[in-house]
């Protein structure tokens, strides 16, 4: 209904009506769809009728007459021509030749998509190698002064990393310690050996789960909270803003961070493996029925001289490699608000890698070392 | 330019506000605050820093729900919308914001074609034309379609986001400080455009700018905000306005320099 198409003796008459509009464009193609100019002559367009046309409307009035002009028809108006769609054309034929879109597929080449791969990971490689040595000579110089490592920053951060992270850290050492506890005291007694839930949850916890679970719980919680800070500071220019008054962001940035896990994440370690071990207890009580003392005792033979601090020791090495993979992220967004999200995973994907990769080399350590 | 539209007396003003207020906790940012933008005109706003302009421009919007008064756009109240009416009401306007907030994970070209995806049934090729025409019209090169908005100048934001706000071939303009950050030169050619497209396309241009060259080049009527409330007047008549703070405004230094470049 917004065209209605009249056959004169001279050719066509056209009459314009509605509301040409960008909402109604849709219609407007479905309705001009079907139509021929084939063999007219000339064409009249009256817009007497039009009770609306704005500047999507006069671009599709535009690209009719193109039609009609293009299939050889001549054009009168009956009523003024449109001022939009003089505006239509003088904007379109302004401002140099349209530049075709940039093709965003390129051609699949495995060779060369390899050896770029390779050349990208390599040099990530090297900027990750130049980022822990600029911590580490910013750290070294830090260190001179009390003022300059920032004590307030570092509280906070022990605060936000630490203290906050306590129930989820402890409600998750719990309910794993209970899963462990609970199918090692089936397996085990159907041997008679209830007595050995009690050796395998500690040596477990205080070795291995209690730090592990730990870590891979704060790289999620603060590994994604630092990069995602550090991210939106570097899209806000703060960073800018930092290097411009001459302060090194790594040294008020980073440094802090690092600084405040390492001391955090072996606190938070000690808290899980206490929980490990009372959940260790209450299982046995309620479910082994063994005596809490009993527990003690066997819990007590089972720890070596070094059982606790071959499972803490690991935690500030964790706690280094978290704070630097996700600072490093964060300090490497760029841009726009998706690198932002694609780096903050990044981090925290890494950094749940490095933890392990690291305790896995712990592990074949200690084991030469017989520890 | 310098004299106000007039709306005859039977048609409906294209923004009306009475007796807003807006409070965030204890600080009272408006308090029954009236204000009238009448179709066609280029509408200022201007008050101190903290006065509370973008609440304003917030509130019109729908974007902060007010603790008392009304506002109607058109003629209907926003309140009364259901978000079902709310959402389609939103394609009669178009709003530029002060840094641009154009969407930092997408081309320019996809940022104007953001707004037709959510409110336009169009096929690909006519979307995309339709974009291209839109960017031209502000005055950007089509090569810059496909550039990020951290490839593009401050002034090109401003021009992109422009054309993000015009998607839809609203009838209805916001701009929160249009010329903010730019040079003179690009300000000034910033305004020329906008007044190109104002008449050209026959918008409701509502305005929020600390410009003093943008409101005597563009506005037809301004509206100040001093204790909470708005003075509306025409150019002339606000800067005759005893209150200090508007004579500070109008014929402060800045202002009295301005008048004598001019020759006024």
């Amino acid at each position: 209904m917004y065209t209605q198409i009249e056959r004169t003796a001279n050719g066509l008459e056209l009459t314009l009506r509605g509301a040409w509009r960008a909402a109604n464009l849709a219609a407007i193609d479905a309705e001009l769809a079907s139509f021929d100019w084939g063999g007219a002559g000339t064409l009249v367009i009256s817009g007497a009728e039009v009770e609306l046309l704005d500047l999507s409307g006069a671009w599709r009035l535009r690209q009719l007459l193109q039609q009609a002009a293009a299939a050889g028809t001549q054009i009168e108006w009956r009523t003024p021509a449109p001022e939009l769609l003089q505006l239509v054309e003088k904007t379109l034929s302004q401002g140099g030749p349209p530049v075709p879109p940039p093709s965003s597929e390129s051609e699949f080449q495995p060779i060369s998509a390899l050896g770029e791969h390779v050349m990208v990971r390599v040099e990530d490689a090297k900027t990750g190698l130049d980022f822990i040595g600029r911590v580490a000579a910013t750290s070294g110089k830090a260190l001179a002064s009390w003022r300059r490592l920032r004590p307030i920053s570092v509280a906070r951060h022990i605060y936000d990393t630490g203290i906050t992270a306590v129930p989820i850290v402890s409600l998750i050492a719990f309910l794993i310690t209970i899963i462990i506890a609970y199918i090692s005291a089936e397996e085990l007694r159907q041997f008679g050996a209830e007595i050995y839930v009690v050796d395998t949850v500690t040596i477990g916890v205080l070795r291995e789960l209690g730090v592990l679970l730990t870590a891979i719980i704060v790289a999620g919680r603060s590994g994604s909270a630092f990069a995602a800070e550090l991210g939106a500071m570097k899209l806000n220019e703060e960073v800018d803003a930092l290097r411009a008054s001459g302060v090194n962001p790594i040294e008020v940035l980073v440094l802090p961070r690092v600084t405040g896990l390492v001391i955090a994440l072996p606190l938070l370690t000690v808290v899980a493996d206490a929980i490990g071990l009372t959940a260790g207890a209450v299982l046995c009580y309620f479910l082994l029925d063994m005596p809490i003392v009993q527990y003690l005792t066997e819990m007590k033979s089972a720890i070596g001289p070094t059982t606790f601090w071959v499972g803490v020791i690991k935690a500030p090495v964790f706690a280094l490699l978290i704070a630097l993979s996700a600072c490093y992220r964060g300090l490497q967004v760029r841009d726009s608000s998706r690198e932002l999200g694609r780096l903050t995973t990044v981090a925290v994907v890494q950094s749940i890698f490095l933890v392990i990769l690291a305790d896995a080399i712990f592990a074949v350590v200690f084991w030469q070392l017989d520890i | 330019m310098m004299t106000a539209a007039t709306t005859p007396a039977n048609e409906v003003p294209a923004i009306e506000v009475r007796g807003l207020v807006n409070r965030f906790g204890r600080q009272v940012v408006h308090d029954g605050l009236d204000m009238t933008v009448h179709t066609g005109e280029v509408f200022g706003i201007v008050g101190g820093s903290g006065s509370g302009k973008s609440v304003l421009l917030r509130t019109i919007l729908g974007l902060h729900r007010p603790q008392g008064g009304e506002v109607r756009l058109e003629g209907r109240q926003l309140n009364g919308l259901s978000e079902r009416e709310l959402h389609q009401f939103k394609a009669r306007y178009g709003v530029t914001f002060q840094q641009g907030a154009l969407f930092s994970s997408l081309t320019v070209i996809q940022n104007v074609q953001l707004p037709m995806l959510e409110h336009l049934r169009l096929t690909a090729p006519t979307r995309d034309a339709l974009a291209l025409l839109k960017i031209r019209l502000v005055g950007l090169a089509e090569s810059d379609a496909y550039k990020y908005p951290s490839q593009l100048s401050g002034g090109m934001v401003k021009r992109a986001a422009l054309a993000r706000a015009l998607a839809l071939d609203p009838p209805l303009l916001f701009l929160d400080e249009p010329t903010s950050g730019l040079d003179p030169i690009s300000a000034a050619a910033f305004d020329t455009l906008l007044m190109d497209l104002q008449q050209q396309l026959k918008l409701t241009v509502v305005m929020i700018t600390h410009d003093l060259d943008t409101i005597f080049r563009t506005c037809n009527r301004v509206g100040v905000i001093v204790d909470r409330k708005m003075l509306t007047d025409t150019l002339a008549g606000i800067a005759r306005n005893p209150h200090p703070w508007i004579q500070a405004y109008f014929h402060g230094e800045r202002a009295e320099r301005y008048g004598a470049q001019r020759g006024t």
